[in-house]
């Protein structure tokens, strides 16, 4: 029982964390019709920027200020001098420039950082456990990467849909030319966004630090997932990339944590140990083979009426 | 067809030649090095060229290119691993299951477009990577050692880095001779017809997905060749042969020789790999030159290196 609420709440944890990477992304997406490969090196800049500002400092919460600026910063530039250019073109474009930053970003962070793992320790007061239930305990550094997804989540959904740059950025979405003919600067606005959505890859990026090292590389696998998160939630939908991001989320790591024991029944221990981290790993791209058979446009298509 | 004498084709003479006559040189100086980087291009010319007949002319932005690499790879390193060292049996199983493969993830992904399609075949191909990962019987992470190249009895010898490298590219030039056919047979018309109007052309009364599909099917089978060859020149395959940066790796070679040019994937190949080469002999840090060098590709460069020998044709 005490394993099953621990998962879940890892489940969830590792959701709230994709979804910060994949509602970037489906922003960038849904707005700009910008394939952007190198979201993944920004959630990973925001990593590496983290434990450089926090070692700097000697303060947790200054440093992560320092780096969630810092990667905003650097979204901001990227878009202005490289990728605004891109907007427009055709997807492959997007691909492939975005593919060579990726390239351009792995091997400048080896230059800067050395090839070595970095780590970003935890102040003591987040790594205590919390009894969330008499006599379960849960560490307290995972409930505040909830707490602040979700206040993210809640603040991110506030934005769009209630203040004047939301109905901007969602007028953008459904037909640029009209918002960009009343007056509006869309060239700002987009870059905002690409800022905003870096921003969140870079919160993402240094909230998973401290649980796994800081290495290159580290924003590949996990951006294939945001790929997989927003095309089940369907492309450009903040609602449907937040509910597959948690679906994701709870999938993998319940499929890794409980796929083992349930294939052990049915077959041979040994079969069942080499098969199970294959199909746990399988897991999700199978439920993504299976949404897009069922639903090409994802289960929540963005409402562009 | 007319052949006309222009930059671009003299362009194709140019390296289909240099390419016939690279083993003389390497005897004679001695420079074995290069055979083996060659072999590696003329492999990955075929893969590029295969991924080119779908996505230069048919429209079809596959991400996952690299799986048919590794299965086909894995078809020859699972049968050598078991005792089964004849090519005769080794390279037909790499292609019908690249072929297979192809068939299933084709007709699943199909169903979308566009950029839906770019991210469903990546995602089956990260699924062949984590399959792979987990074969534990045949190396998993590690990867599998081949011990012996493909037996192809007393016909050829692939240990001869000679033969093999005519062998690889015989493959290419019948690869490259295969899509040539097929771009300009009815099927390939159809085809290239579905990538400019797919409406016009249903309305016509040609079934869209099957003529996809099939056009899939042949390039993930050629892909799958070229596959079972990679795996003989470095006698080794692993899961890092079908991770997504190679499927990478293969589009930017596509793009960088020209999309929808017959030999611009070869030559895209050729400068990819030896732009590689030579950057990271430069430095340690050659990604830190090709990444940007990409961007400005793109930024700057519409239509790749045939796209700039169609232009100095004009000009």
């Amino acid at each position: 029982m005490l394993l099953v609420i621990e998962q879940f709440l890892n489940g969830l944890q590792f959701g709230l964390l994709l979804f910060l990477l994949a509602a970037g992304l489906t922003l960038v997406f849904g707005i700009m019709d910008f394939v952007n490969l190198a979201h993944g090196s920004l959630y990973m800049m925001g990593a590496y920027f983290a434990a450089s500002f926090v070692a700097w400092t000697g303060n947790f919460i200054l440093g992560v200020v320092l780096a969630l600026g810092a990667t905003l910063l650097l979204g901001i530039i990227l878009e202005f001098v490289a990728l605004r250019h891109l907007y427009g073109r055709d997807h492959l474009d997007h691909v492939l420039a975005t593919f060579g930053l990726i390239l351009f970003f792995n091997d400048a962070v080896r230059l800067i950082w050395g090839p070595a793992g970095l780590a970003l320790p935890l102040p003591p007061w987040l790594t205590v456990p919390i009894a969330i239930l008499p006599g379960i305990y849960y560490p307290a550094y995972r409930l505040a990467i909830i707490a602040v997804a979700l206040a993210v989540a809640l603040m991110l959904y506030l934005v769009v849909m209630r203040t004047r740059l939301g109905m901007l950025i969602r007028a953008g979405a459904s037909n640029r030319e009209m918002i960009g003919a009343l007056g509006i600067n869309i060239k700002l606005l987009y870059t905002l966004v690409f800022g905003l959505g870096a921003a969140l890859a870079g919160l993402a990026g240094l909230m998973q630090a401290p649980i796994l090292t800081v290495q290159i590389g580290m924003g590949e696998n996990i951006l294939i997932l945001a790929f997989v998160i927003i095309v089940i939630g369907g492309i450009g939908s903040i609602r449907g990339a937040f509910l597959a991001a948690i679906f994701v989320g709870m999938i993998d790591t319940l499929g890794r944590a409980f796929l083992p024991d349930l294939l052990r029944q049915i077959l041979s221990s040994a079969a069942a140990s080499t098969a199970a981290p294959a199909l746990s790993s399988m897991l999700i791209y199978l439920v993504m083979a299976i949404v897009l058979v069922a639903r090409p446009e994802g289960l929540f298509p963005a409402n562009r009426s | 067809m007319k052949a006309a004498l222009n930059v671009r084709n003299a362009a194709a003479v140019l390296v289909v030649a240099g390419l016939l006559v690279l083993p003389l040189y390497t005897s004679l100086s001695g420079n074995v090095f290069a055979l083996t980087l060659f072999t590696r291009i003329v492999i990955f010319a075929l893969a590029a060229a295969s991924l080119n007949l779908i996505m230069g002319y048919g429209g079809m932005m596959s991400f996952g290119h690299a799986a048919y690499l590794g299965i086909g790879g894995y078809a020859v390193g699972i049968l050598a691993a078991e005792g089964i060292g004849s090519g005769f049996i080794q390279w037909p199983v790499a292609l019908l299951a690249s072929a297979l493969f192809a068939l299933v993830i084709g007709a699943l992904s199909l169903r979308t477009r566009g950029v839906y399609f770019i991210m469903i075949t990546l995602a089956f191909a990260q699924m062949a990577y984590y399959v792979a990962s987990g074969l534990a019987r045949y190396g998993g992470d590690d990867g599998l050692t081949i011990y012996k190249r493909s037996d192809f009895g007393g016909l050829i010898n692939l240990s001869n880095r000679v033969q093999f490298y005519y062998l690889c590219l015989a493959c290419l030039l019948g690869g490259l001779y295969l899509i040539w056919r097929i771009v300009n047979s009815r099927f390939g018309m159809v085809v290239q017809g579905l990538r400019s109007n797919e409406a016009r052309m249903q309305a016509i009364g040609f079934p869209a997905t099957r003529y996809r599909l099939v056009c899939f099917v042949i390039s993930g089978t050629m892909c799958g060749l070229a596959g079972a060859m990679l795996a003989n020149n470095t006698d080794f395959v692993s899961p890092a042969v079908m991770y997504w940066t190679r499927s990478g790796d293969l589009m930017v070679m596509v793009i960088l020789g020209g999309m929808g040019s017959l030999f611009g994937p070869v030559i895209g190949a050729a400068v990819f790999l030896l732009l590689e080469e030579f950057l990271s002999q430069l430095t340690e840090y050659w990604a830190m030159i090709m990444g940007p060098l990409l961007l400005l590709i793109v930024l700057f460069g519409r239509g790749g290196i045939d796209g700039l020998l169609g232009r100095a044709r004009r000009g």
